[in-house]
């Protein structure tokens, strides 16, 4: 298996979906010659022309549009928002049009297409570039919206989105872009939707995580057994369908559990985990079910005194951890 | 190295004593923790550790008193928490263990009611672990919680049983009889019953008052035939209603306070300055716990319906019993009510709590005999209400005008007294 960073995978993924299969087409905002703002579509223009590499307006509501219409017309677009920032002119086309399109025509329609959002805080973006928008769009009914954290999920996640009947919000963390390296699978490497993946054993007590903080509680699982506590570590990797049974599973085995997101605190993923939780494992639980997330303020501050007060850190996680696991 | 003092736990406590420590040197502590349980007059407080770090040294052992102020222990201050890990905090799975070795054994009175309120909330998964294995209530009480105030963890259950398991194992059947520590001896005639803390208040509290009250003692005969019937009629829907029974004592206690309202000077204390009138009536009604007496205030008494007062007596009466009062639940009483009657008595010569002017007994209700009007013979419900007083504060006269109060309205009790 070959090491590889999380753009080089999803850029690999979307190279050998679109050698596989000839409807499968990029549209977004300097996909094309320039190759995206991140090098997300690096060389595929070169590779596959500029019918299917496609550049677009300064215009979110269009990309989303077109991409509609393609799909409904048999094709399978991977349409990219520059920043998921960015995303809210597409709200219309994205909830209204997309999401319900397959309920809307009694299932005679589905809409083959992805969604690619770079999102996520922690590297100076501020305001318009640091977003989390996975809530938001988890409350979709007709949505999957999937996050990986690691090269090898976002590679898998992102065949599995190209291949799904149906559309998926794929959110790539920006800050894992090419801090997170990994062994990526040789062949057609496919992860499917929907299903959690325990990235670390553990018996004391459980982070659940996705995307970027997927990283940081693995560190600070690492920081905490050098501790004697013993973190397991569920990595969520899709939002939505959210994977049940392993977040019961893994509640059940521990006792204890962490939710962490940057995302806002409020009606954010975690309280959805918890509440699952709640619902399904009230007798296994060992200490009330813990969250870590980003604060409830407008925004992500540009300042880096502030950002990192906004963040979840791995030394607020562990912080966290150790009074969850001496509860 | 900060030292933690004798708190002042209420306005009025100068001294207060050591009931149990809950931490012992060495144990971390995190700041507001609680630290130590503390005795002041008839209350039980904890103290919580003033700031984190490790209790280095006790310095006054556990049942005895000191004043307000004193050096009670000393804590060294954690380093920031950035630092902490690498430098002192032991690996979390050892002190499980370390715990047990280190702290001492029970000692006397601290038994079953000695675990705190944390210690007892059993998470979920803690329940079913002593379902599954059958801990008995002994040995949960055996059980050394390693988690927050002392709660009893998943993990320590595990241990526990992981431990218990090996004896078992070698000693087949007798493993149950030796994990099963003997019953508590009852009290043997020839030997001294230690004091407890609690006794220990009674007792100065009751010298000190018997000492400079000059105590006076008067007697009042109630009619309750009123009371007693129309009570009988009410109880039921007032169960519904309210949840709880309507006793006499919320009654008595509302006549009370009607009788305070029209002698304001037996609502009052004696001072060198002169005869303090409180403005607010604050009755105190005394419950008797396991170990000796209690007797929470209802603050602004005046203010309460007769529900009111039940709802009020109820609450401060559970929690009494559950040890769980606050120092202000046992604070600014200003005349206190006692009900020996229920124990059969018909006379009662109560002890002042000072700095009250009074305290009144209620005796037992007892169908008697009486002489009615017209010369005729009838039977009434009657009971006696005994008045102790400071004869420094009030005189005779004013002690049967509250009486007669008293009286009057328990006498005229009828189904215009609102009772809600």
């Amino acid at each position: 298996m070959a090491v590889k960073t999380v753009i080089e995978a999803i850029r690999e993924g979307m190279d050998e979906e679109m050698a596989r299969d000839e409807s499968v087409f990029v549209i977004g905002e300097d996909v094309g010659n320039r190759g995206g703002v991140f090098l997300a579509t690096d060389g595929l223009y070169k590779k596959y022309g500029e019918l299917r590499v496609i550049d677009s307006p300064l215009a979110e509501s269009c990309i989303i549009g077109v991409a509609i219409g393609a799909a409904v017309n048999g094709m399978k677009p991977i349409a990219e928002i520059q920043f998921a920032d960015f995303i809210a002119p597409a709200m219309n086309q994205i909830i209204e049009e997309a999401a319900r399109f397959c309920y809307r025509t009694a299932g005679d329609f589905n809409l083959p297409m992805v969604i690619r959002a770079p999102w996520g805080g922690g590297v100076h973006g501020a305001l318009y570039h640091s977003q989390s928008i996975e809530a938001t769009f988890g409350h979709i009914p007709g949505l999957k919206v999937v996050a990986p954290g690691t090269p090898a999920d976002a590679k898998g996640l992102l065949k599995a989105a190209v291949r799904d009947p149906d559309p998926v919000l794929y959110l790539e963390h920006k800050r894992t872009y090419r801090l997170v390296k990994g062994e990526v699978p040789a062949g057609d490497h496919v992860v499917p939707i929907g299903k959690a993946d325990i990235k670390r054993e553990g018996k004391d007590l459980s982070l659940i995580a996705y995307g970027l903080m997927l990283t940081y509680c693995l560190e600070a699982a690492e920081k905490l057994a050098a501790e004697g506590v013993s973190a397991e570590v569920l990595d969520l990797r899709t939002i939505k369908p959210i994977d049940q049974s392993a977040i019961v599973a893994t509640a059940r085995k521990t006792g204890k559990v962490l939710v962490v997101h940057e995302d806002n605190r409020f009606a954010g993923i975690a309280a959805e985990v918890m509440a699952i939780i709640m619902e399904n494992a009230f007798d296994a639980l060992d200490a009330p079910v813990m969250r870590l997330t980003g604060p409830d303020v407008p925004a992500m501050p540009f300042n880096q005194v502030l950002e990192d007060a906004f963040m979840p850190s791995v030394d607020k996680i562990v912080a966290k951890a150790k009074e969850l696991a001496a509860y | 190295m900060a030292s933690v003092k004798m708190p002042q736990l209420g306005e009025s406590i100068t001294e207060g004593t050591i009931s149990k420590w809950l931490k012992q040197p060495g144990d971390q502590v995190k700041k507001y923790e609680g630290l130590v349980e503390v005795i002041t007059d008839k209350v039980n407080a904890e103290v919580p550790a003033p700031l984190a770090g490790i209790l280095k040294e006790i310095k006054v052992k556990e049942g005895t008193t000191v004043t307000v102020g004193t050096e009670i222990a000393v804590i060294e201050e954690s380093v920031p928490a950035t630092a902490a890990p690498s430098k002192q905090s032991p690996t979390p799975p050892a002190p499980a263990g370390a715990v047990t070795q280190d702290s001492p054994s029970p000692t006397l009175g601290e038994g079953r009611g000695g675990g705190s309120d944390t210690r007892t909330r059993l998470s979920p998964a803690v329940r079913a672990l002593i379902e599954e294995h059958r801990i008995s209530d002994v040995e949960l009480s055996r059980i050394e919680g390693s988690g927050i105030g002392g709660r009893i963890s998943k993990k320590d259950v595990e241990d526990f049983v992981a431990k218990r398991v090996q004896p078992a194992t070698a000693n087949g059947e007798q493993r149950q009889t030796s994990a099963l520590p003997a019953a508590p001896p009852g009290p043997t005639p020839g030997t001294t019953i230690p004091l407890t803390p609690m006794r220990r208040a009674i007792a100065s509290n009751m010298t000190k008052s018997k000492q400079t009250i000059p105590h006076a003692w008067t007697v009042a005969e109630v009619d309750m035939t009123n009371v007693v019937r129309l009570r009988q009629k009410a109880k039921d829907s007032f169960k519904l209603r309210e949840g709880i029974d309507l006793t006499f004592v919320p009654i008595i206690v509302k006549a009370v306070v009607e009788g305070l309202k029209a002698v304001p000077v037996l609502n009052a204390s004696w001072s060198e300055q002169g005869v303090v009138l409180h403005k607010d009536i604050n009755i105190g009604v005394a419950v008797s716990v396991d170990d000796g007496l209690i007797v929470p205030v209802v603050h602004q008494a005046d203010r309460m319906s007769i529900s009111g007062l039940a709802k009020a007596i109820d609450d401060l009466a559970q929690r009494a019993r559950a040890g769980k009062l606050g120092i202000p639940d046992v604070q600014g009483g200003t005349f206190t009510v006692n009900n020996p009657g229920t124990f059969g008595t018909i006379l009662s010569y109560s002890i002042i709590a000072p700095p009250q002017a009074g305290i009144l007994a209620m005796d037992a209700i007892v169908k008697r005999a009486i002489v009615v009007e017209g010369d005729a013979i009838a039977v009434r419900s009657m009971m006696n209400l005994c008045l102790s007083f400071d004869h420094r504060v009030l005189d005779g006269v004013s002690a049967a005008r509250f009486l007669q109060g008293v009286r009057r309205w328990l006498e005229g009790f009828s189904e215009q007294v609102p009772l809600y």
